[in-house]
């Protein structure tokens, strides 16, 4: 009932074409809006900022970049954390070698940097499809992994190794409260997401989403699979290098190779799947999802036995239960909590008629 | 629908979980019972909880004021660690004491909120060693001994297995490392030893987590060195020693670092391992007056976080009961300063900075011989507390030498050095209040 | 050019090398049979692994403990079966895919669960470090054994597969679940004894890997490298495991002694992934696979 289309017309091309042509989808990402940039600040504290809602956001970004390559082009990677590191590692470098260097600057070639990482790997995937090319994905994994800790270059020989991120600051303001912070990757999140929507909207999406539907059929109707699949390595490594970047500097504040082993690319893979292949709103839900299950569960464990359930039990426990979401998932609903939302959504137009 | 719906129960559980304590000294446990390393922070954590157990059964707490502590687990994760901190870091009357990680990388990763939430972190043994110039880390205390001073100590157990420091000159020793930056982290100062003593040095890293080393050991094998320093953590150190063995290089060769020094590391390669040694912060055995009060006020009561065969079998857990002393005595020494109610992390971090464990201390608290003298300063959050080196004999760990104290003169210019570069990069002075 | 050295390498690559491909014998006849590539085969060797040593600990004696880990790894496949597959059936290779990424997480907080994960120490009778010195070389008298069980276990699956009804069965319903059916196979009961048997295969590595190593969460890891040896032997190959073990463990080895002398140690994470990547490029089914053929 509240979610009608009816009497709302559209007479331009333009508001045809507009992102969110429903009147209520405006009103409801607005109000969204709204409440992320100017609700929260007041509503949340500390804790809930940089220990849930700072990392939710620098993972669903990277989570829209696994997106990009495995839910629109079709391209298995489990290489992701790789191409944060590189992300991370090369915003850093640049900031220590080139002083007074922005550190917006940094974050953008950080993800452009690894950009081109990710199309190098990515060229694989001309010759080799499904699961084979995870391999080659998690060759970058293992090799990157290997580069970053053995030349010691890229911590620009620092004696212990690990390397703190360099503060960041926009014209005298310092980015240092968790406040800030959360702003900051806000925006940045933000704006992505509307960039990867238009994208998957735009011819390259729709040859993405040809590419992964059936390749040759693709091929045989004229698209370039070369540039096609390329181009979504960029993107995606892109987006998931500016996650790596964001993820070191704000979540960690160090810059290091072990922040993106193996785990952290299944985590993000899990991430994707279960908010639903191929869309936005998927990578925030899975993303969302994967951050509060774990903290779920370490409170509830806590609260409902007191100690008598060890911290160890709990974490054994949080593995079986990700484990069975996933098989659920892809029994249930194969597109994930997105598909599930937008089932809701369609029930929510003929409500309260059944049909 | 069912993110609101989890967002919203987890809410409203922080909320209640939040409700603070009563009156007491809060301090919070950032343990890891799973994960790759768990088979250590498990038992660490139950030597922990166990002696603020007895504390508070024994004496009452710190000061009349009784303990209370909550464990989180981080499964040796820094994001899950910095959840967990800033999870606990308000609770209890007066905010939580002191935070142990027990992970380098975590160490790394809460540096910069420190002096913002004002909570002290103690990082014995391990953790960012630069931090023990305090002028520059007030916050930070990686106390009794760095890495860098430990590796100190090791070559001069070498050299007191050869017979004297003069003794080093042209032997060759492999320095076999975890490929990580923890591994990494006493390449320099062994080259500088190397340089000083005259030995030839050569690094071996070894690929996380280190299960498959056959490799490696063939490489060092192929160097033929006189001595191998074992610098391990999690599985990679009884991989370590079984391959030695399998490379003919006999374990009475190997020395290892204190976080290759556990039953963990030892009991699975067999015979492998007898003759092994390696450094320890604490003194081998349970004969000393704190494990008897352990098991007569915890485990006796039926109150004991883990089996008791823990106290004897894993040297992790008296780890883990070191970390429990340190933390009492620096809450018993803020309360001479600030009374005896609930410490704050500000007011604890003053208690550590002026820790001075004298013999009667020591004597009292029933740790005379587990553990060393050491004092903290100011311009010193180490400490200079000496190491031991136990050795493996096939069931358990015993003495292999006496207290040695580490080369200060070698490590704290080092020390200095990259502390005040760090002090340059992000604009901080140098000073002691 | 120390000779003596490079023989030393190589066969204890050799050796390494069929240790790995027990491993990729597991994932084997699970893709041969159902099409699936089954991720969680590292946890089931952690499974199995634990179940046995578990058991010895509580001091059951040696061959009651077999059976009943033997027993227990087909109520898992049983259990995979139901919940897993069969709902799953004739859905992307994908889908199952990730379904198998699930289950390893499941096996390994199931196992850790119930059995705890405190290091088990498997001493199988073997003396681990004993060794046959040919020249200055040392073979690990060890290494040797698990080469000759693997060996043996690979001519057994082999025969097996070629020469039993219940072989063909399965190379039929790895090739066309719906056509198998159609023919009168009974999909879930060939699924089960496929799942049991691969199980038992995951039950031997792991008690190789698990008196070399120590049973322990590390072991699920051992996975990780079976994968390079799947892509260069082929996904459906048996005798193709094999090869690529030999071939992943020698130049694993090799690149790590006289490769890392250059470019640095610790490569041997990701050369054999690069390996696999280069063969990839050149024949993208493996060496002994069967080439795909897609239709449009």
């Amino acid at each position: 009932m509240i979610y009608r289309e009816s009497g709302q017309f559209k007479t331009t091309y333009k508001a045809d074409q507009a992102i969110l042509p429903i009147f209520q989808d405006k009103v409801a990402m607005s109000l969204l809006m709204l409440f992320a940039f100017v609700v929260i600040p007041f509503i949340a504290d500390d804790y809930w900022l940089s220990s849930i809602l700072i990392p939710f956001l620098a993972l669903s970004l990277a989570a829209l970049g696994l997106n990009v390559l495995t839910g629109y082009a079709g391209q298995i990677s489990l290489g992701t954390a790789a191409f944060m590191a590189v992300g991370a590692f090369a915003a850093y470098n640049l900031q220590v070698r080139v002083p007074e260097v922005p550190f917006l600057i940094a974050f953008i070639w950080g993800g452009l940097c690894s950009a081109s990482i990710g199309i190098l790997f990515g060229l694989p995937s001309l010759r080799i499809k499904g699961f084979y090319l995870a391999v080659a994905t998690l060759a970058a994994q293992f090799f990157i992994e290997w580069l970053l800790t053995n030349f010691g270059w890229f911590t620009n020989y620092d004696s212990s190794g690990v390397i703190t991120a360099p503060p960041m600051g926009i014209f005298g303001f310092a980015i240092d409260n968790p406040l800030s912070k959360y702003l900051l990757v806000l925006t940045i999140v933000v704006l992505c997401a509307f960039a990867v929507r238009n994208l998957a909207r735009s011819e390259i999406g729709r040859a993405w989403m040809a590419v992964r539907d059936m390749d040759i059929a693709a091929e045989a109707i004229g698209i370039n699979l070369m540039k096609t699949k390329l181009i979504a390595f960029g993107v995606s490594s892109f987006l998931c290098g500016l996650a790596g970047a964001l993820w070191a500097y704000i979540v960690l504040g160090t810059v290091e190779p072990q922040a993106f082993d193996i785990m952290r690319s299944f985590e993000i893979l899990f991430m994707v799947v279960i908010g639903g292949l191929g869309s936005v709103s998927g990578a925030f839900l899975g993303a969302g999802f994967m951050i509060l299950l774990p903290i779920l569960l370490n409170n509830l464990g806590s609260i409902i036995t007191g100690s008598a359930i060890s911290t160890e039990t709990i974490a054994h426990i949080e593995f079986m239960i990700f484990g069975a979401f996933i098989i659920f998932f892809l029994i249930v609903e194969p597109n994930g909590l997105a598909r599930l939302w937008q089932i809701a959504k369609e029930k929510l137009r003929l409500w309260p008629f059944p049909y | 629908m069912f993110r609101f719906l989890s967002i919203t129960t987890s809410f409203i559980v922080f909320l209640l979980v939040s409700v603070s304590l009563a009156a007491e000294h809060f301090v919070p446990i950032t343990s890891y019972r799973t994960g790759p390393y768990g088979v250590n922070g498990a038992p660490a954590a139950n030597g922990f909880v166990d002696y603020l157990k007895m504390i508070n059964a024994r004496d009452g707490g710190v000061g009349g004021v009784k303990l209370a502590w909550e464990e989180c687990e981080t499964a040796y994760k820094p994001d899950r660690f910095i959840e967990c901190y800033e999870r606990l870091k308000n609770k209890g009357e007066a905010g939580a004491t002191v935070f142990q990680p027990l992970s380098t990388g975590s160490t790394y990763a809460v540096l910069d909120r420190l002096a913002v939430d004002k909570i002290p972190l103690i990082t014995m043994g391990y953790g960012r060693t630069d931090a023990s110039d305090g002028r520059v880390f007030p916050w930070v205390f990686p106390l009794m001994v760095n890495y860098w001073s430990l590796s100190t100590a090791k070559i001069k157990y070498i050299a007191e297995l050869e017979g004297g420091l003069d003794k080093l000159k042209g032997l060759k020793i492999a320095n076999v490392y975890h490929d990580s930056a923890y591994g990494k982290e006493t390449g320099p100062i062994l080259a500088k030893q190397a340089e000083l003593y005259g030995f030839d040095l050569k690094g071996f890293p070894v690929a996380h987590p280190g299960i498959d080393q056959k490799a490696t050991w063939l490489n060092v094998r192929r160097y033929k060195p006189d001595y191998v320093v074992l610098r391990g953590w999690g599985v990679m150190s009884q991989t370590s020693i079984k391959e030695a063995m399998r490379a003919r290089i006999d374990a009475t060769k190997m020395v290892g670092v204190v976080w290759s020094c556990s039953e963990q590391d030892t009991i699975p390669p067999g015979k492998a391992a007898i003759g092994y040694s390696c450094a320890s912060m604490i003194n081998p055995g349970t004969h000393y007056k704190v494990f008897q009060d352990i098991i007569k006020y915890v485990h006796d009561e039926g109150n004991a976080t883990g089996p008791l065969e823990e106290m004897a079998n894993q040297q992790m857990y008296r780890v883990g009961v070191l970390m429990g002393v340190v933390t009492v005595e620096s809450i018993a020494k803020a309360t001479e300063k600030y009374g005896n109610k609930p410490m704050s992390g500000e007011q604890v971090r003053w208690g550590i900075e002026n820790l001075d464990l004298t013999d009667e201390r020591l004597e009292k608290m029933g740790i005379k011989d587990f553990i060393p003298n050491f004092k903290v300063t100011c311009a010193d959050h180490e400490g200079g507390a000496p190491v031991k080196f136990q050795r493996w004999n096939g069931k358990a760990f015993e003495p292999a030498s006496d207290w040695i104290s580490t080369d200060q003169s070698l490590v704290r210019p080092m020390i200095e050095a990259s502390a005040s570069k760090y002090a340059e990069e992000k604009g901080l002075s140098a000073a002691c209040n | 050019m120390d000779w003596w050295f490079f023989i030393e390498v190589f066969v204890g690559g050799l050796l390494s090398g069929v240790m790995y491909s027990l491993v990729a014998l597991g994932f084997v006849l699970i893709f041969k049979a159902s099409g699936v590539f089954n991720f969680a085969q590292g946890a089931m060797v952690l499974f199995a692994a634990l179940t046995f040593v578990r058991l010895l600990e509580m001091g059951v004696p040696v061959l009651v403990t077999m059976a009943i880990t033997i027993g227990v790894m087909i109520l898992l496949a049983i259990f995979i079966e139901r919940v897993m597959l069969r709902p799953l059936v004739n859905q992307d290779l994908i889908i199952l895919f990730m379904a198998t990424i699930g289950l390893n997480y499941f096996i390994e907080g199931f196992a850790q669960l119930i059995w705890g994960s405190h290091v088990g120490v498997l001493d199988l009778g073997i003396d681990q470090y004993a060794a046959f010195e040919v020249g200055t070389a040392l073979i690990n008298k060890f290494d040797v054994w698990a080469a000759l069980i693997a060996g043996g276990l690979v001519l057994v699956l082999s025969l097996f597969f070629r020469y039993t009804v219940i072989g063909r069965a399965l190379r039929a319903v790895a090739d066309d679940h719906q056509a198998a059916l159609s023919v009168g196979i009974p999909l879930s009961t060939i699924w089960i004894y496929v799942w049991s048997t691969a199980g038992l295969v995951a039950l031997v590595a792991g008690v190789v890997w698990g008196s070399k190593l120590g049973v322990q969460f590390a072991i699920s890891t051992v996975a990780l490298k079976a994968i390079p040896v799947l892509i260069i032997g082929g996904f459906t190959s048996v005798p193709g495991a094999i090869v690529g073990g030999l071939i992943v463990g020698c130049g694993e080895k090799l690149a790590e002694v006289y490769l890392g002398t250059y470019i640095g140690y610790g490569i041997e994470n990701w050369f054999p992934y690069m390996l696999a990547l280069v063969v990839l490029m050149i024949r993208p089914e493996g060496l002994f696979g069967e080439k795909i053929i897609e239709r449009v």
